[in-house]
């Protein structure tokens, strides 16, 4: 049992602190450009230079091989600071699939490049049918000729305006010996057939949603047929670095919330001499402390066994909605009407924090599956 | 960072779980698992039994005849006893006043009290609250008046838990009535058969004698019966907070609690299917089981800060706050599976020898009665309020 970090651990803490301290308040973001498909920001190019982007990789990929705490480490910094660089959408999250199913030359194409910082990619698994669940795709793959035709359609795919192809995951229709499984599908830009709409999220992030029409491939741009369990795994990493980007989030809210009530004055005092508001503060403490509790069990459960994995993720998950949820709602009512202002800094938390429920499934559908897999003993 | 037991804590794990299995006598372990008052016999033969095994002071360090143990040794050891029904240490002789003697206490003290703590000579009681002094501990009144080598002690002292078997009080007196309120407060320890100490029973919702209130009229207390210097009560007191309270979330407790919880869950039948298949009801279990999984992790954080030299002090008041509020949820819970039959209510049966002729009558007697009996953990030892605003001041510096 031991819960400090490695001295290279926490190095990683203070370089990205730095980092992130070093970056415009998220109130001032708003004006800055989209960027153009394909281009990746200038903090990214430091991420690559810093490994960052190696980090979360096995060894045997081209990566660091970075553990659970690694990644709760980066991911705590980057929520900590709101930092809009789509580490999850746009590099972890692909990148974990393609390193547990990508051959060598798919490995060349798309991985290390991802890895170097020169491209960007993104995942496209959910659909409108589906609500939360990966496993139930509409969405199909048929073989044609040596390659495959897909059709169906595809929401809320975070960071595709970006990406330099996107993964595409199907059911394989058909006469196909792996036919009703699950095959994730390698689709640039700019393929006929694929038609994307782009929108942002209530918390600002870039999103498309995307028609497949008669999209033919390539057998090279068929990533796996059967690629169900690796779905899971990957996902299990997304949702442990998602908890950690919040519970990092929770606290800067907390810090933020925790200075407001100390230099605000009220009736003469400042506000945090009132009992009622220091008890509120507290209960806002608690609920970072135990969800920083539950993003710590995710983040050092990726190496068990599928079930017991995907168990206290799920349990993770479901418990850090709900506090970021109870986070952001006290952090806003403790600012009184400042809370609810774009200038200030807070709700801009508060945002990211309700809506983190709906990226990767939400607490309900979360609890769902905790409820299912319950042991009665 | 990794969330498993070494080797050897695993290996400790099975040493403590065996001695439970073939030491803890099977109608005392019942006794407790039904929810079952235990006689002052009852509760002296167990430690007794963990006093030849050399655990009875497991939070004593070894120099004053304690087994020495990490605090990661005293989790899991705290765990297996509430797995395995073993009756909770009286704690206030082997876990307060121990600790404050061997800080604070004289040689002599030392000498003459701690022995008779580890082989159940003395059953200690606490002295702490007054009819008018209960949050606002250092308000106390009683007053304690030099008289050459005593101290003349008059007031009132409440909630004072299973002071109708005490022999010996540790008791918070005022000897300095001009002094500001903390400075003025003297650790004082009161034999129970002196001349005007009388305890009066206070019995509590659950129909329980659990707590007393104790009337002190003209007690002559030696001052060498003192701990500390006069005037110096308040640091013993203060001590006694933050004490290895690594264990304040009741985690061991309240898992056997879900555990159990979950058996008759699924033992009891709702339209022909286990209650724990209800999804109303099952919805409650997930979220307690959830609450369980982050306070597990939560106190080991506090358990290993602990091991690694630091001193848990205002984080084990979360714990606190939020082990309670579990423990009471699962009571909560506990009461509600059972429906219609958390109605019947047999004190004769809880805190006395009858006994039920129906089993399912038997497992269920204690459930109502522990609900209410639970209510105590969000108000003792500092209530939960209080808690937060220890939070609030030492850790927020609001």
């Amino acid at each position: 049992m031991d819960f400090s970090y490695s001295d290279e651990q926490r190095m990683l803490a203070e370089t990205l602190e730095r980092l992130v301290a070093d970056q415009p308040a998220p109130e001032r973001r708003a004006s800055q450009p989209d960027l153009a498909a394909g281009q990746c920001s200038p903090l990214w190019h430091t991420f690559a230079e810093l490994g960052l982007l190696h980090m979360p990789f096995d060894e045997s990929v081209g990566g660091l091989g970075g553990d659970g705490t690694d990644l709760m480490i980066t991911m705590q910094a980057l929520g900590h600071g709101l930092v809009p660089e789509p580490y999850l959408a746009g590099l972890l999250l692909p990148g974990d699939l393609l390193a547990r199913l990508a051959d060598a030359d798919q490995r060349a194409r798309w991985l290390t490049p991802l890895l170097e910082g020169e491209h960007q990619l993104a995942l496209a698994w959910q659909e409108s049918s589906a609500r939360y669940d990966i496993h139930a795709i509409a969405t199909s793959a048929q073989r044609h000729g040596n390659g495959w035709r897909l059709d169906g359609s595809k929401q809320l795919v975070m960071g595709a305006d970006a990406a330099a192809a996107i993964l595409v995951t199907a059911r394989i229709a058909g006469e196909h010996p792996d036919a009703d499984r699950l095959g994730i599908f390698l689709i640039p830009p700019g393929t006929p057939g694929l038609t994307r709409s782009d929108y942002r999220t209530m918390d600002g992030q870039p999103a498309s949603d995307l028609i497949l029409e008669s999209v033919t491939l390539d057998g090279q741009a068929c990533l796996s047929e059967n690629a169900a369990a690796a779905l899971d795994a990957t996902f299990a990493v997304g949702i442990a670095a998602l908890c950690a980007q919040a519970v990092g989030a929770m606290q800067s809210s907390c810090e933020q919330t925790l200075a407001f009530l100390k230099e605000r004055r009220q009736f003469g005092t400042p506000l945090s001499t009132f009992q009622t508001l220091q008890h509120r503060m507290v209960d806002m403490h608690l609920h970072l402390e135990q969800a920083r509790s539950m993003a710590i069990l995710a983040a050092t459960s990726l190496d068990r066994p599928a079930p017991e994995r995907d168990y206290r993720i799920a349990a993770a998950k479901a418990y850090c909605g709900e506090a970021a949820r109870f986070v952001a709602e006290q952090a806003i009512q403790l600012h009184g009407a400042m809370g609810m202002t774009e200038e200030c800094l807070v709700s801009h938390y508060a945002k990211h924090l309700v809506m983190f429920d709906h990226y990767l499934g939400d607490s309900d559908y979360h609890l769902e599956y905790v409820s299912e897999h319950l042991s009665a003993a | 960072m990794n969330l498993t037991f070494t080797a050897e804590e695993q290996a400790f794990r099975q040493e403590v779980r065996h001695f439970l299995e073939t030491s803890l006598p099977a109608a005392i372990r019942e006794r407790v698992r039904l929810g079952r008052r235990l006689t002052t016999d009852d509760h002296i033969h167990w430690q007794n039994l963990l006093g030849e095994h050399g655990w009875l002071g497991a939070n004593w360090p070894a120099a004053h005849g304690g087994p020495g143990w990490s605090p990661v040794q005293r989790h899991i050891f705290d765990e297996e006893c509430a797995a395995a029904h073993a009756p909770t240490v009286v704690p206030f002789g082997v876990n307060m006043v121990a600790p404050v003697l061997m800080k604070f206490g004289s040689e002599t003290q030392q000498r003459h009290y701690l022995p008779r703590i580890l082989d159940n000579r003395d059953w200690w009681c606490q002295g702490y609250s007054e009819p008018g002094a209960g949050s606002d501990l250092a308000s106390l009144r009683t007053r304690a008046e030099r008289d050459g080598d005593y101290y003349v002690v008059n007031g009132q002292k409440t909630w004072t838990t299973l002071g109708q078997h005490a022999n010996m009080m540790f008791c918070l007196v005022r000897t300095d009535p001009n002094a500001k309120k903390q400075a003025g407060i003297s650790f004082l320890l009161i034999d129970m058969a002196t001349p005007g100490v009388s305890v009066r029973p206070l019995i509590t919702l659950d129909g329980a004698h659990e707590v007393n209130e104790v009337f002190l009229e003209d007690v002559r207390v030696p001052v060498a019966n003192r701990v500390g210097a006069e005037g110096e009560g308040w640091t013993c007191a203060k001590f006694l907070l933050t004490h290895e309270r690594t264990g304040i979330a009741g985690l061991g407790h309240a898992k056997q609690a879900l555990h159990h919880l979950k058996a008759l869950a699924s033992r009891l039948q709702h339209r022909g299917k286990p209650l724990l298949e209800q999804p109303i009801f099952r919805q409650r279990v997930v979220k307690a089981e959830l609450e369980l999984m982050a306070l597990e992790v939560t106190n080991l954080r506090v358990i290993a800060a602990a091991r690694d030299g630091g001193v848990p002090g205002a984080e084990s008041s979360l714990l606190k706050v939020r082990g309670s509020e579990l423990r009471q949820e699962l009571s909560d819970l506990t009461r509600r599976a059972l429906g219609p039959a958390a109605l019947p209510f047999f004190p004769d049966f809880l805190y006395g020898d009858a006994e039920l002729a129906d089993v399912e009558m038997a497992e269920a007697a204690a459930a109502s009665p522990q609900y209410f009996n639970r209510r105590k953990l969000s108000i003792y030892g500092g209530s939960n309020e209080i808690q937060k605003s220890i939070v609030a001041k030492t850790i927020l510096g609001m």
